[in-house]
């Protein structure tokens, strides 16, 4: 018995409260994040945003959690039942099950393994399934070309941003999470975004691609699709869809801020390193990376038109491919003849 | 161990399960759907086996690009599913051939293991330990030494394959209008706008 305490029982449960801790944040933040969008794009566009319920509209996100929740869930007759539901939950799911290898300070990681990177990836280019598999249980046209869309362009944008990830690695040589972010040690001009610049901005561009968020957000345009394949949901199965892609956002940003800005490390080697302090001091660097990533996932929505179908493919495959392919060799030359 | 154990039986049942539901379904579309379940409960087993690499591998290239491709494929494909029943009978043969075959390899692989085991002695040259070194430095110490000319052939073989692809599927289309990026952006201001003077009620010749 006291085996199977020691052994299953604990490890057990401490595992479910480090999920636990990680994701209510995590929700927190996505629920908040959406709030954030409204007022940053209000505030862009000389508007108030959501302003009434609460004080500044904080309790905003609480209200349309309460708005979707109390909504009618609705099956359309013609649509594929089993497929339609499970979606929304592949969506939802796969954006929470990627933060289970993103370190959060020294150490700080619920799944530490060696090859975290490529699971970020595995797991980002698997998102692709919810918005198909929605596009084509809902029988519908719009959703149905919105999944197409969208399939075609994560595929697209997934490729470059292999690439990148390879220069990241070249620097580094692990894929560990962990390894990535200690190689950036030591100032702002040792994180990788100065060797890689080009690349950082390839990552950024292709992360707004695959989290179909402007200006590349044709799967849910809603001038020509009535947003996509999101047209047939309602209630909590269109809010976990929702909840998916802002997830997603915080999810890329994470991964930018990771693999280019240094995670957790501060941009001058000052404050605490070790301890309860330390790890604080490495949460707030993080944390204030993910905001101001956001804030430009926010800002390029408000500032730049959406692309055209054609224009975005050009852009994945004849100028990103190319240019990370020749930049990986720029690299790895490189790495191999000035070895750090 | 139990919970390694108790993990092997439930992905291994999954994969078996959903691999003959693949063959069962009646809408092609679940059938793509069972096999990435497939897929994906293989990755696990490669997990559970410390092959950590090959699992990721295994979601990214299987998972994540060949059956998005099949889904894509099978989704935009106006299948009559009547018709497709009726060649049942007519391929049966031929699937329970190829399916003879793979069991006679699979008993020859297993009996050879038994007569002969040093016919298997490349395969079980011993293997790096998980706690010096991680799956992917292990495979590619391997793969870019040892193996450099197969794995260079190997890529070579995949490259034709896809130049072959994009000389038997492109074709050029007479009469379609394209847009020519680099003569869009090699225009100037001078060659596009042209500023007139215009003299009140005269308007331009």
């Amino acid at each position: 018995m006291a085996e199977f305490w020691n052994g299953y029982l604990l490890p057990g449960i401490l595992i479910l409260a480090q999920i636990l801790v990680l994701v209510v944040p995590l929700l927190l933040a996505v629920a908040y994040l959406t709030l954030m969008e409204r007022k940053v794009l209000a505030a862009m566009q000389l508007r108030m945003g959501p302003n009434v319920v609460g004080p500044f509209g904080l309790f905003q996100p609480w209200a349309d959690a309460v708005k979707l929740m109390f909504k009618e869930p609705i099956l359309p007759t013609g649509a594929n039942k089993v497929v339609f539901v499970i979606a929304p939950m592949i969506t939802f799911i796969l954006a929470l099950i990627a933060w289970a290898v993103i370190p959060l300070g020294t150490g700080l990681v619920i799944a530490n393994i060696n090859v975290g990177i490529l699971y970020l990836f595995a797991i980002s280019s698997l998102g692709v399934y919810g918005i198909i598999m929605a596009g084509w249980a809902s029988n519908s046209r719009y959703a149905f070309l919105g999944a197409l869309r969208s399939s075609a362009q994560m595929v697209s944008y997934e490729v470059s941003m292999g690439f990148v990830i390879i220069t990241v690695l070249l620097l580094v040589g692990s894929l560990n999470l962990g390894h990535i972010v200690e190689a950036q040690h030591g100032g702002f001009w040792k994180w990788h975004w100065v060797p890689l610049f080009p690349m950082f901005i390839v990552f950024f561009i292709s992360a707004l691609a695959e989290t179909n968020r402007h200006p590349f957000d044709l799967p849910e345009a809603e001038a020509e699709l009535v947003a996509g394949y999101q047209v047939e949901y309602s209630s909590m199965s269109f809010a976990l869809f929702f909840l998916g892609e802002y997830a997603n956002m915080i999810l890329m940003s994470a991964m930018t801020a990771i693999l280019f800005m240094g995670g957790w490390l501060p941009p001058f080697e000052f404050g605490p390193t070790a301890g309860v302090l330390g790890a604080l001091w490495g949460f707030f660097w993080f944390f204030l990376k993910i905001f101001v990533l956001l804030f430009v996932f926010i800002w390029i929505r408000a500032t730049l038109p959406r692309y055209r179908y054609d224009q975005l493919m050009r852009i994945g495959w004849k100028v990103f491919l190319p240019l990370s392919l020749i930049y990986l060799v720029i690299v790895a030359g490189f790495v191999t003849y000035w070895p750090r | 161990m139990i919970v390694q154990a108790i993990a092997f039986y439930l992905f291994a049942a999954v994969t078996v399960g959903s691999a003959f539901l693949v063959i069962t379904a009646k809408n092609p579309v679940h059938s793509v759907l069972f096999l990435i379940l497939a897929f994906f409960n293989a990755a696990a087993l490669f997990v559970l086996m410390g092959a950590e690499f090959i699992a990721m591998i295994l979601v990214i290239v299987y998972v994540g690009a060949v059956a998005v491709l099949f889904l894509f494929v099978v989704m935009m494909l106006d299948i009559n599913f009547v018709e497709l029943r009726q060649g049942f009978q007519q391929y049966l043969p031929f699937g329970l051939l190829i399916g003879a075959i793979l069991l006679v390899e699979l008993i020859l692989i297993l009996a050879g293991s038994i007569a002969a085991p040093d016919a298997l002695a490349p395969a079980a040259s011993p293997a790096p330990s998980l706690d010096q070194v991680t799956n992917t430095h292990a495979l590619g110490a391997v793969l870019y030494t040892k193996y450099i000319y197969l794995f260079q052939g190997a890529g070579l073989v995949l490259l034709v394959a896809m130049i072959g692809a994009i000389v038997l599927t492109h074709r050029k289309r007479e009469g379609v209008k394209k847009q020519d990026s680099f003569a869009q952006f090699a225009r100037r201001r001078e060659e596009a706008v042209e500023l007139k003077k215009v003299e009140p009620g005269q308007g331009i010749q």
